[in-house]
């Protein structure tokens, strides 16, 4: 059974279509990703299924219950972590988990050990009593994530859930999630712009742009579906100008690009374009100064489906955003 | 009803961990208390009279005793003997003396011939206090003279006898109700207004919106922590309050109980209002800046300083509609008469009529989706 299935659903502001009939499913137990750069319209696409913003047209159907006809049940069914933290820093951690517990009706007999499980989840249970407002950028978040299962729900939603995190907090995130989807029958989806977190957390990836889907499928199959598999980045010192030429003619070559005799090989095969490319250099006395062969990544389907980098997308969403930029890996 | 207590416990367990704005809420009232009700309670007094004397009789002397008196008794007004009326003028224009006192060349004759003698009270009328502080010391003076030497046994004018209620009620006191609605209002406007549209603004509400919980629930939460909060201040003010004011016998239980139950309907009255007028907000900087404007529009019009019957037309439309009216009127009746229930139950029926609806129509406004 699928945990969510969207059907044609369309979010306008004013004249502006943040979302424009998208159409998905998500079956239970499997951890969905939504990629995008900011202003894709993702975190629009989620508010809707977590019935913070009435669709414009069409709907959704959330752990059996439509958003629009059903909502109380969507949200009984559903844990939310939004974008912001909005934890309350001048309570405990569990003084946040009983709030939210208590508001989700969670019985007072079951309220403190499922607390005291989820603490141990997130591994914060000596951390309980400290002030939020106390605890680093990466504990809040799991506090976060304690609170939106702290009524057990079958479907969780997080929007952008380590978006200002540093790259090892971001990586706590993960494995916490991993473990906890692991541990419970849950379905997770996720919205993200960072490909590696979309790479190594989800089973698999919608690619949203301009608040369209451009493409859906596993990270594997995603990156099997486009034209070359690896690229080759070789520094050849003491090679001729026409060189450049020779290499374009290797076997499995697609396109070769580059300057001062350091060359990018975009090759359907890797491992006999570098055989051929090693060769080659050996029987022309080139030295070859280094060589790496690497794999195709996410960053080349978001180019090959969207038409440009989700790197430029990023920073064209966000132009005054340099820090941001610099800090992703 | 349960998720309507998780939000009042997170209110208040919030509330409980703010110090700051606990002190904040409750120490303007008091210092509006206690600098207002000296500043305008006190009687005027030293105000710098000049006297032109230009006749030098006897009656003339009188006058000028009878002025004398006043200034080494009630010390309304300092007397300062001038022999220049032209002098003593100059002097009023720049602010040196606050009346003249004339007593013209003829002022004996005209006694004597009982023609009419008059002294004439020149006053810098641009402070109306003054002016009328002074036009009534001199009205009491000339009042003195104009008393028979010897009065008839059996006196054949008619006075007036003014037999007072209550012991006398100073200024500080009479500020008192105002000063504890006021009280009440910057905890509902701090407390409720201003950390509602903040805890909006950086999302807090998504969170509570993505649960099962109601408008109502929602709305009922809020307004009741928020009740809670501002009859802390409001008790905490009308304790310390009625202590620097010198209120008789403050803590009578029975007058305590009638004002507590006062504070919580004034306190679910107000915030209702906050959170209908906030309801739709989002912007932060809003409340702050509206704060003051209703702060203005809602306690001068209501009787809290100043009567209402002195009020034009207009202001007194305001009055009617305004909450703090009622809420004034009842802590005065409470506060300086120790009047029962009976006395306030209007206040009180209008207080709860304007929550019901206030609530009703903030619930009704309140959008479930962002």
């Amino acid at each position: 059974m699928n945990a969510i299935e969207v059907l044609s659903i369309v979010k306008k502001f004013g004249d502006f279509t943040a979302v424009n009939g998208i159409s998905f499913a998500v079956e239970g137990g499997e951890i969905f990703g939504l990629l995008g750069p900011n202003g894709a319209g993702k975190s629009t696409l989620i508010r809707m299924m977590v019935t913070l913003l009435p669709p414009t047209a069409g709907t959704a159907v959330v752990n059996g219950f439509d958003i629009v006809k059903h909502a109380d049940g969507v949200r009984k069914s559903i844990g939310v972590i939004p974008q912001a933290m909005t934890s309350d820093l001048e309570l405990s951690v569990e003084e946040n988990l009983i709030i939210f517990a208590k508001l989700y009706g969670v019985p007072r007999a079951k309220r403190e050990t499922l607390i005291d499980n989820l603490l141990a989840a997130v591994e914060l249970t000596e951390w309980r009593h400290a002030q939020v407002k106390n605890l680093s950028g990466g504990m809040r978040r799991r506090v976060e994530i304690a609170r939106g299962l702290v009524h057990e729900p079958r479907i969780f939603f997080l929007d952008e859930p380590t978006s200002g995190l540093d790259p090892v907090s971001r990586v706590a995130v993960w494995e916490m999630l991993q473990k906890i989807k692991a541990e419970r029958d849950l379905t997770i989806l996720i919205t993200t712009h960072y490909m590696d977190e979309a790479d190594k957390l989800c089973d698999r990836i919608a690619i949203v742009d301009h608040g369209e889907l451009k493409a859906l499928d596993s990270p594997l199959k995603l990156k099997a579906s486009i034209p070359g598999k690896n690229i080759l980045e070789v520094s050849l010192p003491s090679a001729p100008p026409e060189w450049r030429d020779r290499l374009q003619q290797l076997p499995y070559v697609q396109r070769v690009s580059g300057e001062d005799n350091i060359f990018r090989i975009s090759s359907t095969n890797g491992p006999e374009t570098t055989l051929a490319l090693m060769e080659m250099a050996k029987s022309a006395g080139v030295t070859v100064q280094s060589l790496s062969v690497e794999s195709t990544t996410l960053d080349d389907v978001f180019v090959h489906y969207t038409g440009r980098a989700l790197r430029d997308a990023l920073q064209e969403a966000n132009p005054l955003d340099r820090g941001f930029m610099m800090r992703r890996p | 009803m349960h998720r309507t207590w998780a939000i009042i416990e997170r209110e208040l367990r919030r509330f409980r961990r703010s110090p700051v704005l606990i002190a904040m809420s409750m120490t303007f009232p008091i210092v509006q208390l206690v600098v207002l009700g000296y500043a305008f309670g006190g009687n005027v007094k030293h105000l710098k009279l000049a006297i032109v004397d230009q006749d030098h009789g006897v009656p003339a002397v009188k006058v000028r005793e009878l002025a004398s008196a006043v200034s080494s008794g009630a010390r309304t007004i300092d007397t300062i003997d001038y022999t220049d009326q032209g002098q003593a003028l100059t002097d009023l224009r720049n602010g040196r003396v606050n009346g003249v006192l004339t007593i013209p060349p003829e002022f004996s004759r005209r006694v004597l011939e009982r023609s009419q003698p008059r002294v004439a009270l020149i006053e810098d009328n641009t402070d109306s206090f003054v002016s009328n502080a002074l036009a009534a010391t001199l009205g009491g003076v000339v009042a003195a003279y104009n008393q028979p030497a010897t009065t008839p046994r059996i006196p054949g004018q008619a006075t007036l006898d003014v037999v007072e209620v209550y012991p006398y009620v100073p200024y500080v006191q009479y500020l008192l109700p105002g000063s504890v609605v006021m009280s009440i209002f910057m905890m509902v406007m701090i407390g409720g207004g201003i950390i509602f549209i903040d805890d909006k603004a950086r999302g807090l509400h998504e969170g509570y919106l993505v649960t099962p919980i109601t408008k109502f629930e929602l709305i009922a939460g809020f307004n009741i922590s928020g009740t809670i909060k501002a009859v802390v201040a409001g008790m905490f003010l009308i304790v310390i309050g009625s202590i620097i004011a010198g209120i008789p016998n403050p803590f009578d239980p029975m007058r305590l109980v009638r004002l507590f139950v006062l504070v919580v309907v004034t306190s679910f009255a107000l915030i209702s209002l906050m959170f209908l007028l906030m309801v739709r907000v989002t912007d932060p900087l809003l409340p702050r800046a509206v704060f003051g404007i209703l702060n203005t529009v809602l306690y001068f019009p209501s009787g809290a300083v100043y009567p209402q019957q002195g009020f034009p037309g207009w202001m007194t439309v305001i009055a009617v509609a305004d909450p703090f009216t009622y809420a004034v009127h009842a802590f005065k009746n409470l506060l300086l008469k120790n009047t029962g229930f009976v006395a306030i139950a209007s206040d009180l029926m209008f207080l709860l009529i304007f929550s019901a609806v206030a609530m009703t129509a903030a619930t009704m406004l309140f959008k479930r989706t962002l």
